[in-house]
């Protein structure tokens, strides 16, 4: 509250107003000052020197400097300074070197008062002091600060920093302490009343230090700001300089100004990169309080309007204007931010923290299975009200990780038990639905059984024995070739014929559980879908009855299919045809079958078993053609789900078991990608063999190769110690045989092993043998072998 | 079986740099034993010399040339030692063995006040140990910079990082650009050196048949390459626009910044090469020869290294002649301390000076010689091989002057660099100061000489040749501190370096050391590299604002 009145002291001469606005400038401006009862600006540039009054609505200019036909370096400026205690004096640093003053009382259109041209380089700053009328102070990039004196017309002392150019001098608001900042990331503090040597000196940061500002209440504060995108603040009161505060912002730090009347704030601009202008609580210094947007190109300069108005900040930049900010219509970063916070502990342990107000209008959710330690901690400060800050309590639970929740043994036990290959299809699929079951992982375990029904065929399972027979058949894709080609006009005859199979089989697992699948699909949706329609054709017997539908499904499919299908025809049976147990004598009769059983008709002049075999033959094939490619769509997207949802090992084994029924339908790079995440998560639970399994079945060339890397093993010759380049078993340096058997002193080709110690070893068995007899090297080194 | 030899030759030499002593035994006696081998290969020596052309023996000479250049080069001193041996040892089988083509690194310089690789301190020994370890070899150009330690250590670090630590670019990449930076300056000695490591990190070879071959994305580059190289002044954002937004081939900016870093690093490191008269590698074409030496025992290039003893004579003669030199330029430099406060020149005359500086600079003739036409090896790594170096107002061009208040390094440039490429900023920084505030207070023979002065007059005026002006500076001084041959001297290293000739180098500065030249030509290459920095990053700045 008293603070509160002294403001209102302080501003009621003069109580200021006005919004957010701007003025075009003509030219980039370098820096900006205001006078002491804020009503006017001074903007000054390389090209711009003028001064604006600052009115309600608007800016208006009311003086320009820059006078003279040819205006000198001496007008471009790097710095400027409004006097704050005489008002018709103005302090300007020049790029030339020079230190100029204005006096806005001359009465000539030329203000230029004083010029002192005693530094050799750039002038970064100047400075006056806020108390004593006639001192002014420059800091250059020659590596001087020079005191003047207004009155007289050389500067009355000069202090040298020792290091290097100095980038800011801002005196100390109630004494003759000043400090200044330097381009090796040092800052200085000098009495200005002893310029040989500095009281005080510290490196603030890595790098330039590009300005510094004292804190206008706190004495011994010091805020900085450096290249190394920091602003530090010090407190300069104990022996050493400490640091108190530091704000790590997103750009190097060009000026820094402490905000009027709050204790904690202060503003920043940069450099580079970065054109906002930040308002820091630098307790905060992880989201600016405010931000300010309206400038398009670099900030130079910023200012605060009124010392004791902590609402009106002005500020110039490179993009030619001029900008009055209000405080009230910034940005408040801390509005959009989620408080929230999201860690795992070490054990797998979820720590969570968000606004409190989430977390109890979230009150009536069930509490968490497994170790639910809820732990409210309140992060609160109750501070003054006139601090604006949001103060967000946030409430932190922890998760404990129940044994089973992240718990992955169900993918170490998938992995093991599935199986991929070495069975035909549904076999595969019974299998691993199976063990998805087991694993109360049902959706699983019904992908699994729905992807048998979809891509096998009742009748297959009988014939299993058949047709891997038949797989081997070189001539199978001409087979398909003619069932294709006869499609069309034999589809009625070989749809009653399998029809027939089915029922006289009653193999009617499947077809119950995909006629009620199907069912209950017509009942939801009236309108079948494309992919649906094969699907009923297959089980739906009303269907079955309709011809005309029928053969019209055929045609398309006829149409579409006439390249794909021959080869699915043999493909379909890829992981069958590794099986090594086809009886070889089959492979003539079967040759010659399909040619016989070309035209369907001439079935039943075949002998029994040929004819039952060949039923069984036309039924796969002809039911596999159909659906299996409608199906596609839809394993591909039930695929790319199961993917997406994490469970990568359900994709690939699903792209493994279904092989060339579904590689196809998806690229190349998906499936490269699905493989290489399964194996790389196979090789983190250090399941190797699946690994390789997995490497060794899929269909990726990218992924084969995987297993042919690094398989080349360096060797050096047992006689002469040297690498062995060539390929063989003879070292071509010593012209000797390496590794040979010190038993049988033949070479081994194959398993080698050897003592460890005196490294003599030979074939495997060689040396088991023997040292079941004998302890002793058989090389007759003399070593003590010892085999485990 | 070809790739395992491949891989093998180009590894054969790695373990030489460890600093564990039997490490490089080991490596030592695999080289002697395959270097035997190779030699029995080729079969009976007595009769004619081995036949050139076959693969075996040219593999062979590759390898002798190498030893040749561990003989001399290498910073171990055992290594040097047994590659001597070995070397006789081929000689003794009747092998013809190589030997160097001139003496030194230098051709401007003789070998002898050249830092010899067994006699050095320890800090630079360690120096060079690193730089041997990184890269397999020891160059001409570290060698030549071993005059001044402290910035040699700074640049092999930067080169270092630039070339194999972490960056935006892959390794060939880097080499490549490396490549097309040179060869615009038709330097072959940094082009050589460059496709051997470009061929070692595994660059395609065919790249190197011309720009034309490499990847659309380093062929967009070319242009910002050869304005960068000649006349940096004209690069506009819309020349980082083009790269930055290509679709497929855009670049990134962090990729961009790394490739403007690595370009601008090689047209100056172009300008040291010339400026200082390296010669080839030993190991590299032209650095060694298989014939015998001629009957006189000096080869021209000896003769023209000052290591005959006719030059000897002349030398003394200009020495006495050119007496006094550094005199007048000390008390010219006293003169401009004192007097600087009495007449104080009017802006107007600031500026004049400046523009006239300026001016002049482009009047310096810099090509005594013909136009040279670039040989048809270079010249293939780069396109528009007309293209140089323009003067501002020869052609009537206006440029505008850059000022250096409005963009500089150390606020500016600084900032965007380690924004986009981390470290490098930093590194750059730190090189930029050393080659700044280098000094040992001595010029000549005089110490205790404030020679702040004269390296700030030399490196504005570089920036002055690239239209960069300082407010704070006064061109008038470059005038009095500069005489006409070393302005002769500076242009052409700067903005021709293939002209420089061994005239040039010598007709300059007649009484001072080697050293102090060395130092020159590394502010020159600083000041250059920072000029066209400043230019190109300004470029990004205005592209990104």
């Amino acid at each position: 509250m008293e603070k509160m009145s002294r403001v209102t002291t302080a501003l009621s001469s003069n109580t200021i107003s006005g919004k957010t606005m701007f003025c075009h400038l003509d030219a980039p401006a370098n820096a900006i000052s205001v006078c002491r009862d804020a009503s006017q600006v001074v903007v000054a540039g390389r090209n711009i020197f003028k001064i604006y009054t600052i009115e309600e609505e608007q800016f208006v200019e009311k003086l320009n400097l820059r006078v003279g036909r040819k205006p000198s370096l001496n007008f471009s400026c790097a710095d400027v300074m409004w006097h704050q205690m005489e008002e018709n004096l103005l302090a300007t640093a020049a790029t030339n070197g020079a230190v100029v003053t204005w006096n806005l009382g001359k009465p000539s259109r030329n203000k230029q008062d004083q010029l002192f041209t005693e530094h050799k380089r750039t002038v970064n700053k100047v400075c006056f002091h806020p108390t004593e009328v006639y001192m002014l102070l420059s800091g250059s990039q020659d590596g001087l600060m020079k005191c003047f004196d207004l009155r007289k017309k050389e500067s009355v002392s000069t202090f040298s920093g020792q290091s290097e150019s100095v980038r800011d001098v801002q005196f100390s608001m109630k004494d003759f302490t000043f400090a200044a900042s330097f381009e090796n990331g040092n800052v200085q503090l000098w009495d200005i009343r002893r310029p040989d040597r500095y009281e005080r000196m510290f490196t603030a940061h890595t790098g330039p230090v590009f300005c510094c500002d004292w804190h206008p209440d706190d004495r011994g504060w010091l805020a900085t700001g450096g290249r190394d995108k920091m602003v530090k603040v010090w407190d300069m009161t104990t022996n050493r300089a400490k640091e108190i505060y530091c704000v790590q912002t997103i750009a190097s730090v060009a000026r820094v100004k402490w905000r009027p009347e709050k204790r904690f704030h202060l503003a920043t601009c940069s450099m580079m990169v970065d054109h906002n202008i930040y308002v820091w609580d630098i307790r905060r210094p992880f989201i600016p309080f405010a931000t300010f947007e309206e400038h398009k190109d670099v900030t130079t300069g910023i200012v605060w309007r009124h010392q004791h108005d902590p609402y009106f900040l002005l500020s110039g930049s490179k993009d030619s204007t001029l900008y009055q900010h209000m405080f009230k219509d910034a940005t408040r970063p801390v509005d959009k931010a989620n408080p929230e916070g999201l860690c795992f502990g070490l054990m797998g342990d979820l720590a969570f923290a968000a606004k409190e107000s989430l977390i109890n209008s979230d009150t009536n959710r069930k509490p968490y299975p497994g170790g639910d330690r809820r732990n409210p901690l309140f992060f609160f400060k109750k501070t003054d009200p006139t601090e604006q800050f949001a103060h967000v309590s946030s409430a932190l639970t922890i998760y404990q990780t129940g044994l089973d929740s992240n718990n992955m043994d169900w993918f170490v036990s998938t992995a093991q038990r599935y199986l991929l290959t070495g069975k035909p299809f549904a076999e595969l699929c019974d299998h691993n639905a199976k063990v998805a079951r087991e694993l109360k992982r049902p959706q699983v375990s019904t992908t699994w059984t729905m992807l048998r029904i979809m891509f096998s065929d009742p009748a297959n399972l009988p014939a299993a024995g058949l047709n891997h027979s038949l797989s081997k058949l070189g001539s199978l894709p001409l087979m398909n070739s003619f069932s294709l080609k006869e499609m069309g006009s034999g589809l009625a005859s070989e749809s009653r014929l399998e029809r027939g199979k089915g029922d006289s089989r009653q193999d009617n697992i499947h077809l119950e559980t995909g006629n009620s699948h199907i069912s209950n699909n017509n009942e939801e949706n009236e309108e079948t879908e494309g992919s649906d329609g094969p699907a009923e054709c297959m089980f739906g017997d009303a269907e079955l009855d309709d011809d005309d539908l029928y053969s019209m499904d055929h045609e398309n499919q006829a149409e579409e299919q006439e390249y794909t299908l021959p080869q699915e025809g043999f493909q379909l049976r890829h992981e069958i045809v590794d099986n090594p147990s086809a009886p070889e004598h089959f492979q003539q009769d079967k040759a010659d079958s399909p040619h016989v059983s070309g035209n369907e008709a001439e079935v039943p002049c075949l002998t029994p078993i040929e004819s039952f075999s060949l039923i069984s033959i036309s039924q796969p094939l002809f039911t596999h053609h159909l659906p299996a490619s409608f199906f596609c769509p839809i394993v591909r997207e039930m695929l790319s789900y199961y993917a997406e949802q994490g469970d990568v090992q359900m994709a690939v084994s699903v792209l493994i078991v279904l092989g060339e029924k579904i590689r196809r339908e998806i690229d190349d790079l998906t499936q490269e990608h699905w493989y290489m995440s399964y194996i790389d998560m196979l090789q983190r639970f250090e399941l190797w063999n699946v690994s390789n399994e997995v490497i060794k079945l899929s269909t990726c060339s990218a992924i084969t190769c995987l297993n042919q890397t690094s398989t080349t093993l360096h060797i050096n010759c047992s006689n002469c110690k040297r690498p062995m380049s060539s390929k063989g078993w003879m070292c071509d340096r010593c012209h000797q045989c390496a590794s040979i058997c010190a038993v049988c002193h033949h070479v081994v080709k194959g398993l080698f092993v050897w003592c460890q110690g005196c490294s003599h070893g030979g074939h495997l068995e060689h040396i088991m043998n023997w040292l079941k007899s004998s302890a002793h090297c058989p090389a007759g080194c003399g070593h003590m072998c010892e085999y485990t | 079986m070809m790739e395992v030899q491949d891989q093998e030759s180009l590894g054969r030499w790695d373990r030489l740099g460890s600093r564990d002593l039997s490490t490089r035994l080991e490596a030592m006696e695999i080289i002697s034993q395959e270097v035997t081998r190779k030699v029995e290969a080729i079969g009976p020596l007595t009769s004619s010399p081995p036949a050139t052309g076959t693969v075996l023996s040219s593999d062979l000479n590759d390898i002798l040339a190498h030893l040749l250049m561990l003989s001399k080069r290498c910073p171990f001193e055992d290594v040097r030692e047994r590659c001597i041996q070995l070397l006789q040892e081929v000689q003794d089988l009747g092998v013809r063995i190589p030997r160097p083509l001139g003496n030194g690194p230098s051709r401007f310089i003789p070998e002898k006040e050249i830092l010899q690789v067994s006699k050095v301190d320890s800090r630079t020994q360690s120096i060079f140990e690193d730089a041997f370890a990184a890269l397999g070899r020891l160059d001409n150009i570290s060698l030549v910079m071993g005059f001044h330690p402290q910035y040699l250590e700074s640049f092999l670090r930067t080169q270092h990082y630039l070339l194999q630590m972490d960056g935006p670019l892959p390794l060939h990449y880097r080499h490549y650009i490396g490549i097309m930076a040179a060869a615009r300056h038709q330097c072959s000695y940094l082009v050589n050196l460059h496709v051997n490591d470009f061929l070692q990190v595994g660059g395609d070879a065919k790249w190197l048949n011309g720009l034309g071959e490499a990847p659309q994305k380093l062929q967009q580059l070319g242009e910002l390459n050869k304005i960068l190289a000649h006349r940096p002044w004209l690069i506009t954002k819309e020349h980082m626009e083009a790269l930055l937004k290509a679709e497929e081939h855009s670049w990134s900016l962090a990729e961009l910044i790394h490739a403007v870093v690595l370009l601008t690093h090689y047209h100056s490191l172009a300008s040291f090469t010339f400026g200082c008269g390296i010669t080839p590698e030993i190991h590299c074409d032209g650095g060694h020869t298989f014939r015998p030496p001629s009957l006189s025992q000096y080869c021209v290039c000896d003769i023209a290294n000052g290591n005959g003893h006719a030059n000897q004579h002349d030398d003394q003669l200009d020495d006495q002649d050119m007496c006094g030199e550094v005199e007048v330029l000390m008390e010219r430099m006293k003169q401009l301390q004192e007097c600087r406060d009495d007449e104080e020149a009017s802006q107007e005359e600031m500026a004049t000076r400046f523009e006239r500086e300026k001016t002049e600079s482009m009047l310096v003739v810099t090509s005594e010689d013909e136009e040279c036409v670039p040989s048809r090896d270079i010249s293939r790594h780069f396109e528009d091989p007309s293209y140089g170096y323009k003067d501002f107002s020869r052609r009537g061009e206006h440029v505008p002057t850059f000022r250096a208040q409005d963009y500089s390094w150390e606020d500016h440039g600084y900032s965007l660099v380690n924004r986009l490429y981390p470290d490098v900023g930093q590194m750059l920084d730190e090189k930029f100061q050393m080659a700044y505030n280098l000094t040992y207070n001595t010029m000549a023979t005089h110490k205790d000489v404030d020679t702040s002065m004269l390296r700030r007059a030399i490196w504005n005026y570089i920036h002055c040749m690239f239209g960069i002006r300082y407010d704070d500076y006064d061109y008038g001084e470059i005038n009095q501190l500069l005489d006409r041959s070393f302005k002769i001297y500076i242009k052409t290293m700067v903005c021709s370096p293939e002209k420089t000739t061994k005239r040039m180098y010598e007709s300059f500065w007649r009484q001072f050391q080697h050293s102090e030249k060395v130092h020159v030509n590394l502010l020159l290459m600083e000041a250059r590299m920072q000029a066209e920095l400043l230019y190109a990053l300004r470029a990004i700045t205005r592209y990104m604002t």
